[in-house]
C-alpha cells in the first residue's frame, strides 16, 4: 500500500488532510431503540489519498462521511485529522451530497460564493468565485438559478461551491448516484482530475464497484448495518484508468464476492 | 423573401403580395368587436325602452356603455395587434359577457320590475351612488386603509419575528407552541369586545384587533417554515463555516419565505374580516360603517354601491401583496396563483 501512495500522480505539493478512524462505533436512538450503523471501524487514510468506502445502500458509510465532517460526534472510539480531535465542521473538510442541495433561492454564483459569505471573505475572494465556475465549466451560467440547471450541472455547480474553499479533506457522499451514466462517466473523470490538479484527500462513498475501482486509490468494503471494514483492496492501476481494464474486471469480481454476490458474476 | 429568382419561392411571392390584406383582416380583434355590439345593445335597451319609474341616472347609465361600446371598437379596429391588447384579447368574452348581465338585471329591476324594490335596486341608481355620494364613499375606503395598513403592518412583523423564533428555538417552542395553539383558532372579532373595552379608543382597539387576525397565521406558518427546512442546507452552511446568525438570516428565513407569503395571505383575509366587523361595531367610519349606515336607511343601492368598493379595494389589496411576492420569490415558479 505504501509503494502505491508513493507512485500516486499527486503533485508534491499535496496539502490534503491525513485521517485516522480509531474504533469507532456510532449508533441511533428513535423511540427508545437503538439502532447500530458503525461497528467498531478502524481506518487511517493517508493525506492527498483517495479512498472509496464500498457496501450495500444503507450500510452507515455515509454515518461515517457526517462523523468526518464534524456534523455528529462519534459515540464511542475517536477521529482525528492530522492527529487532532474532530470536535466539529470546518470549512477544511466539505461534503458534497447525493442531492446537489444548492439553495434554489440563489443564483449559481451566490451558491458557490456561500462559505466565503458565511466567513466574511466574499468581497475580497469574488474571483476565486468566477476561477471556481470555470474550473466546473459553468462560466455561463453564473446568474442561473438552480431549478433551471440539468441534474449534472446541478452538481458540478454543488463541487464547486465546495472547492472554491479550498477543502482539504473531500467528502463525496454518493455524490453520481442519481445522474444518468453518460453523464456519471464525465463527471468522473473531472472529480479525478480536480483530485489530481488540487491534491485534497478524497473519500467517496458509493454502492458503484466500477466507480470505486475507477477513482480510488484504495476500496474499503464494508459489510451491511452495523458497518465493520470487510476488505481493503489496493488498486494500483495509473491513472485514468479504463473500465474494461483485466485487471480491474478481476478486482470487480473479487469485491463482489466478499460483498456475498458471486453467484450474480 | 429576398429573392424572386429562386424558383423554389415563387409560389411564396404570390402568397406575399397578398399578405396585407389577409394580414389587415388579422389585425382585428373579433371579440372585441362583439363584445363592443354587447354594450351597444345594452345602451340601446336603456335609452329605448322607457323606465317603470324614471331613475335620474339612466341617461348617464347609456352613455357609459355607449362610451364602452365605441371604446372597444376602437380598440378592436385599430390596435387588435398592439402587443398592450395582446393582454386583454383572451378576457374578450368576459367583455362580452358584463354587459349582457348588465341587460338582463336593468331588464328584470327598471324596466319590468320582476324583481321588487328596495331589495334589487337597477344598476342605474347604484350608478346615482357613485355620482352622489361619492365623496362619502372615497373617504370611508380611505379611513378603512388607514386603519388597516399599521394593524396588518405591526401584525405581519410582530407575527414573523415570533415565528421565526418559535421555528428556530426549542426553548421558545416549548412555551410558545401550545400558547399559539390554544388560543390561535380564537377569532380575532371574539377578543373585540374585550378589546374596545382594554384600549383607550376604538380606533386603537381596532389596530389592535387587526394585527392579532394578522400576526396568527403568519407567526403559525413562518414557525412551521422554518422548522421544515431541508436539514441539508443546515448542514451544507455549518460545514462552510456558518454563524448561526448566517443560519438564521441567511438559510433559514429565505428557505420559509415562501411559508411567510401564505401566512401573510391568509392574514389579509382576515384583517379584512375584523375590520369591517370593527367598523360596524365600534369605530364610527369607513366601509364597515357605511354598510351599517346604509343598512339603517334602507339604501340598498348604496350597500351594494360600497361592497363593490370594497371588493375592488380588498382584491387589489390581494393582489398587490401577490405581485410583491412573485417579486420577492421570482426564483419560484409553480405556486399558487391569484
Amino acid at each position: 500500500m505504501v509503494s502505491a501512495l508513493a507512485e500516486r500522480p499527486v503533485p508534491a505539493t499535496a496539502t490534503g488532510i491525513a485521517v485516522q478512524i480509531r474504533g469507532v462505533s456510532h449508533w441511533f436512538e428513535s423511540k427508545g431503540e437503538r439502532l447500530d450503523v458503525l461497528d467498531g471501524v478502524t481506518l487511517t487514510i493517508a493525506p492527498g489519498e483517495f479512498v472509496a468506502l464500498l457496501g450495500p445502500s444503507g450500510c452507515g458509510k455515509s454515518t461515517l462521511l457526517r462523523l468526518l465532517a464534524g456534523l455528529d460526534a462519534p459515540r464511542a472510539g475517536k477521529i482525528g485529522a492530522d492527529g487532532v480531535r474532530i470536535t466539529g465542521p470546518d470549512p477544511s473538510r466539505l461534503l458534497v451530497f447525493q442531492d446537489p442541495t444548492l439553495y434554489p433561492w440563489r443564483s449559481v454564483r451566490q451558491n458557490i460564493a456561500l462559505g466565503l459569505q458565511a466567513r466574511g471573505v466574499a468581497r475580497e475572494n469574488a474571483h476565486r468565485i468566477e476561477a471556481a465556475l470555470a474550473l466546473v465549466g459553468l462560466e455561463a451560467f453564473g446568474d442561473a438559478l438552480p431549478n433551471e440547471l440539468s441534474g449534472g450541472m446541478a452538481q458540478r455547480a454543488a463541487l464547486a461551491r465546495v472547492l472554491v474553499n479550498d477543502p482539504r479533506l473531500l467528502l463525496l457522499d454518493e455524490p453520481l448516484g442519481k445522474l444518468d451514466s453518460l453523464t456519471r462517466m464525465t463527471l468522473q473523470a473531472e472529480i479525478l482530475k480536480l483530485w489530481q490538479d488540487a491534491g485534497f484527500t478524497a473519500v467517496l462513498v458509493t454502492h458503484d464497484v466500477e466507480e470505486a475501482l475507477l477513482l480510488a486509490q484504495r476500496v474499503v468494503v464494508f459489510s451491511d448495518r452495523p458497518a465493520r471494514t470487510v476488505r481493503e483492496i489496493t488498486v494500483d492501476a495509473a491513472y485514468p484508468r479504463h473500465r474494461d481494464a483485466p485487471e480491474l474486471q478481476s478486482l470487480r469480481r473479487d469485491i463482489l464476492a466478499s460483498l456475498g454476490h458471486e453467484h450474480e458474476l | 423573401m429576398n429573392s424572386i429568382t429562386h424558383p423554389g419561392r415563387a409560389a411564396t411571392v404570390d402568397l406575399a403580395t397578398l399578405a396585407p390584406a389577409a394580414a389587415a383582416l388579422d389585425r382585428i380583434w373579433r371579440g372585441g368587436l362583439i363584445a363592443a355590439a354587447c354594450w351597444l345593445a345594452g345602451a340601446a335597451v336603456t335609452r329605448g325602452w322607457p323606465d317603470l319609474t324614471p331613475w335620474p341616472r339612466t341617461d348617464l347609465f347609456a352613455a357609459i356603455q355607449l362610451a364602452a361600446a365605441l371604446a372597444l371598437a376602437a380598440l378592436a379596429l385599430f390596435a387588435g395587434d398592439t402587443p398592450r391588447l395582446a393582454r386583454l384579447r383572451p378576457l374578450d368574452r368576459w367583455f362580452g359577457a358584463i354587459p349582457l348581465l348588465l341587460l338582463v338585471w336593468q331588464v328584470l329591476t327598471a324596466k319590468t320590475g320582476l324583481l321588487p324594490l328596495p331589495f334589487f335596486p337597477p344598476p342605474q341608481s347604484i350608478l346615482e351612488v357613485y355620482t352622489d355620494d361619492l365623496s362619502r364613499l372615497v373617504e370611508s375606503a380611505a379611513y378603512s386603509l388607514l386603519l388597516l395598513f399599521p394593524g396588518y403592518a405591526a401584525g405581519g412583523v410582530v407575527g414573523f419575528v415570533v415565528g421565526v423564533a418559535l421555528g428556530w428555538s426549542q426553548r421558545i417552542s416549548y412555551w410558545g407552541h401550545p400558547i399559539l395553539r390554544f388560543l390561535g383558532p380564537l377569532p380575532a372579532t371574539a377578543w373585540l369586545p374585550i378589546a374596545f373595552f382594554f384600549f383607550p379608543g376604538t380606533q386603537s382597539a381596532a389596530t389592535f384587533l387587526v394585527a392579532l387576525a394578522t400576526g396568527f397565521p403568519v407567526a403559525v406558518l413562518t414557525a412551521s417554515g422554518i422548522g421544515s427546512v431541508n436539514a441539508a442546507y443546515y448542514d451544507i452552511a455549518r460545514t462552510l463555516g456558518a454563524s448561526e446568525r448566517f443560519l438564521i438570516l441567511r438559510v433559514a428565513i429565505p428557505a420559509a419565505l415562501p411559508n411567510v407569503f401564505v401566512g401573510l395571505f391568509m392574514g389579509l383575509g382576515a384583517s379584512f374580516a375584523v375590520l369591517i366587523v370593527a367598523e360596524m361595531m365600534g369605530v364610527k367610519a369607513g366601509l364597515g360603517w357605511y354598510l351599517q349606515w346604509a343598512q339603517g336607511w334602507a339604501a340598498y343601492a348604496n350597500l351594494y354601491g360600497a361592497l363593490i368598493v370594497m371588493a375592488l379595494l380588498f382584491s387589489g389589496l390581494i393582489g398587490l401583496l401577490f405581485a410583491v411576492r412573485d417579486r420577492v420569490l421570482a426564483w419560484q415558479r409553480g405556486i399558487v396563483r391569484w
